[in-house]
C-alpha cells in the first residue's frame, strides 16, 4: 500500500466515524470504556447500518421477486439496488454477484456446485467444474477452516486429492511451493489476507501459476473487502467470497463472486422456490444467475444493511481507509513488538499486510491473556481463530489476536499496549 | 491489576498453574480419557489409577497431561489432590459438587460443600465468566468419564466432549 498523508482520515474524520457507532459508547465490566479490537471476527455496527435495515422493515418489508404488489415491487427494488452497490463495491457486475447466507455458505456454494457437477448435474455445460480421482484442488496451510473444510469434503465425496501451498515461518505464503499447482490441479483456492497474520497473499503469483495450468482461483476475500481497495476483476479471480458483517453490515449475509461463464455453468446446490422456470411433476427448469442459487426467502433487510456499510466505506474511500488503516497497523506493530516477552506470529512490520495482529505471551496461556484485558475493557480474540492447521505450522496452540477496525484510535493501541505488557507480571512470568 | 482480576485468579489458581500436581502419565491406569475443549483448543489425557484390593474400589491416584489456561491447568492439579484415596462415588460426588460451583453464576454453595470441596472452591469466580466455565470442567469431565471406563472395562475412547465450537 502506498500512502501520502492526506490520504488518511484527519483528526475530525475519525471523531466523526467513532460517533456513527453507537455501541462504541458503552462501557464493560464495571464501568471500563470499551476498547473493541476484535474487528476482523466481526465488525460494529454505523447507525447508518442499522437504521436501514429498521427502515426497511418499517416501510418497505415484503418478499421480492413475487407478487405485484407495490410493497412487493419496493422490495425487490431494494434488494437488487443492495446488490448492484455490494457488487460495485468490489468491481463487479451485479449478476455475478449471488447472495448467501455468509462467506462460509458461499465458498460451500462452489464445492457443493463442484459436487453435482462432477455427478454430472449441469452437463455438459458444467463440465469444466467436474472433479474426479485424476483431479486435484490446491489450498494453502494458511487458510481459515472455512476454506480448507468444503475442500476436504469435495475431495472425500469426488476422490480428488487436496494438495497445499504451504507458508513460512513469517506466515507468508512460501511462492517456492507454487509447485504443487499441476496440470491435475482444478481449482486453487486461498485467502486474500489471514485472518491470523494479517499476511497479504500473493495472489498476482498464484492466479499466474493456476492460469498457466487452466485451474480456476477461488478468493476468500473477508479480511480484505472491509479494509482494502478491493477489485476483484483486476485480481483476475474467478470465485471470490465474502461478507456482510465483517464490513460493518449486518450478520445472516455474505456474498459469492463468480465469473458469469463459470455461474451459468455451475449447477444448483439448494433447490425450491424461486431460483426455477419450469416445474413439473418430474423435471424443473432452472433460472439464470444469481437467482438460480438463492433458493427460498431472501435476506432483503440484511442486503440493505449490508447496502448501507458498503456506501458508508465508500463515502470514507477505501484508499483512505487504508492508508489510516496501514498508519494504526504499523503503531499497533511497534507497540506489541516491543514489549519483552511477546512474540507476534506473522509479519512483524506493516508492509503487505492487514490490521489483524496475533500474538502469544510467553509463560501465559492466549485465553488468560484475554480475560486479564477483558477486565480493562479492551476486547481481543483468543484460541485458534478457526485455523489450527496454520497455529500447528507456526508452533503454537493457540494464539490472541488483536484487530483494528474503521474506529480504532492510536490511543486505544497504546490502552491496549500497556495492558498487555503487565499480563506477564501479574502472572508471575519473570 | 484490579480486584476483579484477583478474584478469578485466586493464588491458589496461579500456584497450581505454575507447579501442576499429578502431571505426567502414569502407567497401570484402570481407565484412561482424552477430551479437548474444541473453542480453544485445550486438552487433557486423564487416568485413573484405582485400589480394588477392598470392598469397593478406591480411587488411589489420578495421573495426567495437557495443555491450556492456567485455569484448566491449576483445575486438573488441584482436582489431583482432591481425589486421591477416595471411594469412586466420593469422586463422583466431588465432581458433581465442583458441576454445580461452576453453575453458581459466583454465589457459594453451602459451607458443607465448600468444606468438600477445599481448594477447589477457589474457582467460584470462574462461574461469573461463562467462556472459561469449559476451562475449569475440563479434567473433571475427564475424570468421570475415566472413571466410567476404568469401571465398564471399555477401552479408553477418543472424543470430543461435546462442546460447541465457536465459529
Amino acid at each position: 500500500m502506498s500512502t501520502t498523508a492526506e490520504q488518511t482520515l484527519t483528526a475530525a474524520e475519525l471523531a466523526a466515524v467513532r460517533a456513527d457507532f453507537p455501541l462504541l459508547e458503552r462501557t464493560v465490566r464495571d464501568g471500563q470504556p470499551l476498547v473493541y479490537l476484535d474487528s476482523a471476527a466481526t465488525s460494529q455496527k454505523p447507525e447508518c447500518v442499522i437504521d436501514a435495515e429498521q427502515d426497511f422493515y418499517l416501510r418497505r418489508n415484503a418478499a421480492v421477486h413475487r407478487g405485484a404488489h407495490a410493497l412487493a415491487e419496493e422490495a425487490t427494488t431494494a434488494y437488487e439496488e443492495a446488490r448492484e452497490t455490494v457488487a460495485a463495491f468490489v468491481g463487479v457486475a451485479s449478476d455475478e454477484l449471488v447472495w448467501t447466507k455468509n462467506a462460509t455458505e458461499a465458498i460451500n456454494l462452489v464445492a457443493y456446485a463442484m459436487s453435482n457437477a462432477s455427478v454430472g448435474r449441469g452437463a455438459p455445460a458444467s463440465a469444466a467444474l467436474a472433479v474426479g480421482p485424476d483431479d486435484e484442488i490446491v489450498v494453502t496451510e494458511a487458510e481459515h477452516h472455512a476454506n480448507l473444510v468444503p475442500w476436504q469434503e469435495l475431495c472425500a465425496r469426488t476422490g480428488a486429492a487436496l494438495r497445499y501451498l504451504t507458508v513460512t515461518d513469517t506466515g507468508r505464503i512460501d511462492l517456492t511451493s507454487l509447485d504443487v499447482i499441476t496440470e491435475r490441479t482444478k481449482l486453487v483456492a486461498l485467502t486474500h489476507a489471514s485472518n491470523v497474520t494479517g499476511a497479504i497473499s500473493p495472489v498476482t503469483e498464484v492466479v499466474a501459476a493456476a492460469r498457466a495450468v487452466g485451474a480456476l482461483v477461488l478468493l476468500d476475500a473477508c479480511q480484505s473487502v472491509p479494509h482494502l481497495p478491493v477489485d476483484l476483476k483486476a485480481l483476475d479471480v474467478d470465485f471470490a467470497a465474502f461478507s456482510g458483517h465483517k464490513m460493518l453490515g449486518p450478520t445472516g449475509i455474505g456474498a459469492l463472486y463468480g465469473r458469469r461463464e463459470l455461474l451459468e455453468a455451475m449447477p444448483p446446490v439448494l433447490t425450491g422456490g424461486s431460483m426455477v422456470e419450469v416445474v413439473t411433476m418430474t423435471s424443473t427448469t432452472y433460472a439464470p444467475p444469481p437467482t438460480r442459487f438463492e433458493a427460498g426467502t431472501q435476506m432483503v433487510a440484511q442486503s440493505v444493511g449490508w447496502q448501507a456499510a458498503a456506501a458508508y466505506l465508500a463515502e470514507l474511500g477505501m484508499p483512505a481507509l487504508a492508508a489510516h488503516e496501514a498508519h494504526l497497523t504499523a503503531h499497533l506493530l511497534d507497540r506489541v513488538r516491543t514489549i519483552d516477552g511477546v512474540q507476534i506470529l506473522g509479519p512483524s512490520t506493516p508492509e503487505d499486510r492487514i490490521g489483524a495482529v496475533a500474538f502469544v505471551v510467553d509463560g501465559v496461556h492466549p485465553h488468560d491473556v484475554g480475560q486479564i484485558l477483558d477486565a480493562a475493557g479492551i476486547a481481543i480474540r483468543v484460541g485458534h481463530h478457526c485455523a489450527q492447521p496454520l497455529h500447528r505450522r507456526l508452533g503454537v496452540q493457540s494464539s490472541a489476536r488483536a484487530s483494528i477496525g474503521v474506529h480504532t484510535t492510536i490511543a486505544e493501541i497504546d490502552y491496549f499496549a500497556e495492558h498487555l505488557a503487565r499480563v506477564r507480571e501479574f502472572f508471575g512470568r519473570p | 491489576m484490579n480486584d476483579a482480576m484477583t478474584q478469578l485468579y485466586q493464588q491458589v489458581i496461579l500456584d497450581h498453574a505454575r507447579e501442576r500436581h499429578g502431571y505426567g502419565l502414569v502407567t497401570g491406569h484402570a481407565g484412561e480419557s482424552f477430551q479437548v475443549n474444541p473453542t480453544c483448543g485445550d486438552e487433557i489425557r486423564l487416568r485413573v489409577h484405582l485400589d480394588t484390593t477392598g470392598p469397593a474400589p478406591l480411587l488411589e491416584r489420578v495421573s495426567w497431561e495437557g495443555m491450556g489456561c492456567s485455569i484448566s491447568q491449576a483445575s486438573a492439579s488441584v482436582l489431583t489432590d482432591l481425589v486421591r484415596g477416595v471411594s469412586v462415588a466420593q469422586a463422583d460426588e466431588l465432581a458433581e459438587t465442583f458441576r454445580e460451583l461452576m453453575n453458581s453464576r459466583g454465589r457459594s454453595l453451602s459451607s458443607a460443600k465448600d468444606e468438600m470441596l477445599g481448594d477447589a472452591a477457589a474457582f467460584t469466580g470462574v462461574a461469573q465468566y461463562p467462556a472459561r466455565i469449559k476451562c475449569a470442567l475440563l479434567g473433571w469431565m475427564a475424570l468421570r468419564d475415566a472413571l466410567a471406563h476404568a469401571l465398564t472395562q471399555a477401552p479408553p475412547a477418543e472424543e470430543k466432549n461435546g462442546m460447541n465450537n465457536d465459529d
